[in-house]
């Protein structure tokens, strides 16, 4: 399953690494690092958010191991995409490969399209789509509609974003 | 105690729709404003292409209202008028040209450099060579206003300026073009394609027969480039917006934006960061933006007072000269 975590490390060399060799020790599968360097927790720690695939039964016995190298475990979440927002587009979006489209947001593993609902009016005509984007926070978010923007471009959609 | 009002005397070059209504509002306003403001307006002189009518007492109405009466612009241009006959307040407003800015950037150069005060409503001189006329306007120890040129009646300029002084501006982002607020509202509210919206507004006077300027975003990215350099202190021309126009908005993304809960909107949206971006956006319903009709709104955001959002008519002779009005009320107050 997909895990989302929030790890806290010491400003020492070295943290990043020690915390990521368990993750793949046990299998997992990481998606995503945000490494947020120039962050600091109260107790001067520096904030990290993974993403990851693991198998389920192995999660409590990670976050062991990382607690024993002097990891602070924040958060788990498996309820992990936090933001949301409708992005409309217009195009010929069917047949300029629509998968590909989805799936430039998907393979980010920090991102995913949770909803798209599509009007297609004559064939020769232009089609429009509402497609809700869903990211585990802001950032990733507003990366997510970039990478989608950047795709779609090259294939003549028009992009409308929220205000 | 009742002190004698200042007599201030004005010109209005460029005698169109704005300039009509320039003298228009002054003829009904002019007792409240010298009885409120103490400042009487007369109006001296008025020109444009097809000639100039000029009197340093005051024109009569019935003089400004018969056009035969005026002299021919080869006896008079509108530089004449600048230059020759005495008077405070250059009002300019002839067509906005963003090509090269003529003939307004000549009358406003004109009227700086004989020291007049200038008002004016015209966006082209402003987005081409707005820190030239400024520099000049303060060499001169003289002002160049022009509220009248973003949102016609809706008060931004000086609201960012004079009332919100002290705020630091994060954003500025709204609907600045009435004809591009008017098309996306009906085919929202109808269901209908753009090209027959279009054509409506084109009958009933809202778009004009070439309605590239609007529906392309040009004029909204002007007005940008206008607030960029006025609140933010940039040195912006149009080459540095990004700009989308309305022309491929079609119904059916206007519905699923609706059943999504959103309108779209032409929205020009300006930074302190520097980015300058017109395009359409989603807007929710219940945002203060989406406002419908030819309606143009702002929505402000400051450091200190948080959001701040003004909504008024964008467009209209009336409308234009009640942002000139104030603009010529606030130099002597």
């Amino acid at each position: 399953m997909k895990i989302s975590m929030d790890i806290e490390l010491k400003d020492i060399p070295g943290q990043l690494v020690r915390a990521l060799k368990p993750v793949s020790d046990f299998g997992g599968n990481l998606l995503s690092v945000l490494h947020q360097r120039d962050k600091k927790t109260p107790s001067g720690r520096i904030p990290v958010q993974l993403v990851f695939e693991i198998e389920e039964r192995r999660l409590d016995r990670l976050v062991e191991v990382l607690k024993e190298r002097g990891v602070n475990v924040a958060r788990i979440g498996k309820e992990r995409l936090k933001d949301s927002m409708v992005v409309l587009l217009i195009g010929h979006i069917v047949h300029s490969d629509v998968r590909e489209t989805i799936d430039s947001i998907d393979s980010t593993g920090f991102a995913e399209v949770v909803e798209l609902s599509l009007s297609m009016p004559a064939v020769d005509k232009k089609s429009a789509a509402s497609v809700t984007l869903s990211a585990i926070g802001k950032e990733e978010l507003k990366e997510a509609l970039n990478i989608l923007e950047r795709t779609v471009n090259k294939k003549g959609i028009m992009v409308i974003s929220s205000v | 105690m009742k002190t004698k009002p200042k007599t201030v005397r004005i010109s209005i070059i460029g005698f169109g729709n704005v300039g009509g209504g320039v003298a228009e509002a002054v003829r009904r306003k002019r007792e409240e404003i010298e009885r409120r403001h103490g400042i009487d307006i007369k109006i001296v002189g008025i020109a444009d292409l097809k000639g100039a009518i000029v009197n340093e007492n005051g024109l009569s109405e019935d003089a400004i209202m018969k056009p035969k009466t005026r002299r021919k612009p080869e006896d008079m241009t509108s530089r004449d008028v600048i230059k020759e006959i005495e008077h405070e307040v250059m009002v300019e407003a002839t067509p906005t040209n963003v090509e090269n800015g003529e003939p307004g950037l000549t009358h406003i150069i004109t009227a700086l450099e004989s020291d007049r005060h200038v008002v004016t409503s015209n966006k082209g001189p402003l987005a081409l060579e707005y820190s030239r006329l400024m520099e000049l306007a303060a060499k001169r120890g003289k002002e160049l206003r022009f509220e009248a040129a973003v949102g016609g009646a809706m008060p931004i300029i000086s609201l960012v300026r004079e009332n919100l002084a002290g705020n630091g501006i994060i954003s500025i982002k709204g609907i600045l073009n009435g004809t591009c607020n008017y098309i996306l509202t009906r085919m929202a509210e109808e269901g209908l394609p753009y090209e027959h919206v279009l054509k409506e507004a084109q009958e009933i006077g809202i778009a004009e027969s070439d309605p590239s300027k609007d529906v392309e975003g040009i004029d909204t990215a002007v007005k940008l480039v206008i607030l960029a350099n006025s609140v933010f202190d940039m040195n912006m021309t149009y080459e540095d917006v990004e700009v989308t126009g309305i022309t491929d908005i079609t119904p059916d993304a206007l519905k699923l934006a609706n059943d999504a809960g959103y309108m779209i909107k032409l929205i020009g949206e300006v930074d302190r960061a520097g980015g300058l971006k017109v395009a359409p956006r989603l807007v929710p319903k219940d945002d203060p933006l989406n406002v419908g009709g030819t309606l143009n709104v702002a929505t402000i955001k400051t450091d200190l007072a948080g959001d701040i959002t003004v909504i008024g008519k964008g467009a209209g002779p009336i409308e234009a000269a009640s942002a000139i009005l104030s603009d010529i009320i606030r130099i002597y107050s």
